[in-house]
């Protein structure tokens, strides 16, 4: 029950109280988004029909490379 | 974009741990996890490497007790309409379940969302409408989001929302097994963020890391805790860093305060654990279903309650068994015929252990 999925917001009422959020291959669904401070185009995590945190896109891209570096491992280390 | 997949990096992370040669513990507490774990394997694979992981109290509908439930019986026998998440609709009670009931011409309803309910509200004045409210942190503030809202007075709201961090401590204190550190959850995580873990690690010495979902999540956030062990370190380290600031998130943790206050809750399973659940303030007493319907309730109030004879949901849930050991796991007890919780709820661990392991 504590799943939430990402999706990007695509829609945005003036209160900001409401969005939709497209979650990809075409699944597109209302969230309310006033738990969090958003703008159109962030990604989201959506449970329960609320987004409950705002994705960070940086740190997501650079996930990958920051388990390399914890683990100590060049970029092209296998 | 937020999907991580690197096999080279998840076959490096495990034989780093392989090669430590530990004899560990660990436990999550989220059904999530637990998924992601069965689902792929990994509790096998780590299990070669020394690391065994178990689900502890991860699972809002298990850990919901049986007199939690029979309110909601009591309440929908009375005519009300109750709305829920479906696992808690199918959990057994113990005379009935609100699925029975509803096949008995009771209104009980499946909802996907607390928004939902109130709609079911406004749509009928003429109805009172409860909304079964479970769930840990990730969950309790879309509760606390819509009673701020001024939600119709027909809607009520039965609360068995609880939270993680007391849990954790109760599972110590009790000391029935030995954890060598703790995978916590990473979507409760979003909202208290890291610091409500950090007594645990002061007090009990005992690692945490807060871990993301995918499969590479879970192996690094191992890996993480094995580090800390064999540095002799016990904090709590954050690996889900894109979706858990640091102070989580406080704009929901400020409305979850104004809302609700700390309650003492027993969990199925466990004893009463201190300030593990939350309760309506008074401001919004109108909301409370257990104010509302006080004397609905009163039978059940003093009745005791007894978990379904066999069942051994209350050692899977405290992390001393895991589901195979059940005597029932897979005979009686199917996700077809559920006995127990852990075998109706998609996070429960013995619906996870059947789905995904059970040929
Ligand atoms: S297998 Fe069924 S009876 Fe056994 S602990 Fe799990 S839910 Fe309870």
């Amino acid at each position: 029950m504590c799943l939430a999925i990402p999706g990007k917001i695509i829609e945005l009422d003036k209160k900001k109280q409401n969005a939709t959020v497209d979650y990809g291959s075409g699944t597109k669904r209302k969230a309310n988004v006033s738990l969090v401070q958003v703008k159109l185009g962030d990604y989201v995590l959506v449970h329960a029909g609320f987004a409950i945190q705002v994705l960070d896109e940086k740190e997501a891209q650079e996930t990958l490379a920051l388990f390399r570096e914890m683990l100590s491992l060049q970029d092209g280390d296998r | 974009m937020f999907s991580l997949r690197d096999k080279h990096l998840a076959d490096e992370i495990v034989s780093r741990i392989a090669q430590e040669r530990v004899h560990l513990r660990f436990m999550h507490v989220c059904g999530t996890h637990q998924d992601t774990l069965v689902k792929h394997g990994l509790d096998t694979l780590l299990q070669r490497c020394g690391v065994v992981i178990g689900q502890g109290p991860g699972c809002p509908v298990c850990v919901t007790t049986p007199r939690e439930i029979e309110e909601a019986i009591v309440l929908a026998s009375k005519g009300r309409t109750i709305a829920s998440f479906g696992d808690m609709i199918r959990v057994p009670g113990v005379r009935s379940s609100l699925q029975l009931m509803k096949t008995e011409g009771c209104d009980v309803r499946t909802v996907y969302s607390i928004e939902d309910a109130v709609g079911l509200a406004e749509k009928q004045p003429e109805k009172e409408v409860v909304f079964m409210a479970v769930g840990f942190e990730t969950t309790s503030p879309t509760t606390a989001s819509v009673l701020l809202q001024n939600p119709p007075l027909n809607f009520s709201v039965l609360c068995c929302h609880r939270v993680i961090p007391p849990a954790l401590q109760a599972i110590l204190e009790m000391g029935e097994i030995k954890i060598d550190g703790f995978i916590e959850p990473g979507h409760v995580s979003t909202i208290i963020g890291v610091r409500p873990y950090e007594f645990i690690s002061e007090q009990y010495h005992v690692p945490q890391v807060i871990a993301g979902f995918e499969p590479l999540d879970l192996l690094m956030a191992v890996w993480m805790l094995v580090r800390q062990i064999q540095q002799g370190k016990s904090i709590v380290e954050n690996e889900y860093t894109r979706a858990v600031k640091p102070q989580g998130n406080q704009k929901a943790q400020e409305i979850l305060s104004q809302v609700f206050e700390p309650v003492d809750m027993k969990w199925r399973g466990f004893p009463m654990i201190p300030q593990s659940g939350l309760r309506l303030r008074k401001k919004y007493e109108a909301y409370d279903a257990r104010k509302k319907y006080e004397d609905d309730l009163r039978s059940v109030e003093k009745e005791v309650f007894s978990e379904p004879t066999g069942c051994l949901c209350g050692e899977v849930l405290r992390g001393l068994i895991s589901s195979r050991h059940c005597p029932l796991f897979g005979h009686e007890c199917t996700p077809q015929n559920p006995i127990g919780p852990c075998m109706v709820s998609s996070e429960g661990s013995c619906q996870i252990e059947y789905l995904y392991t059970k040929k």
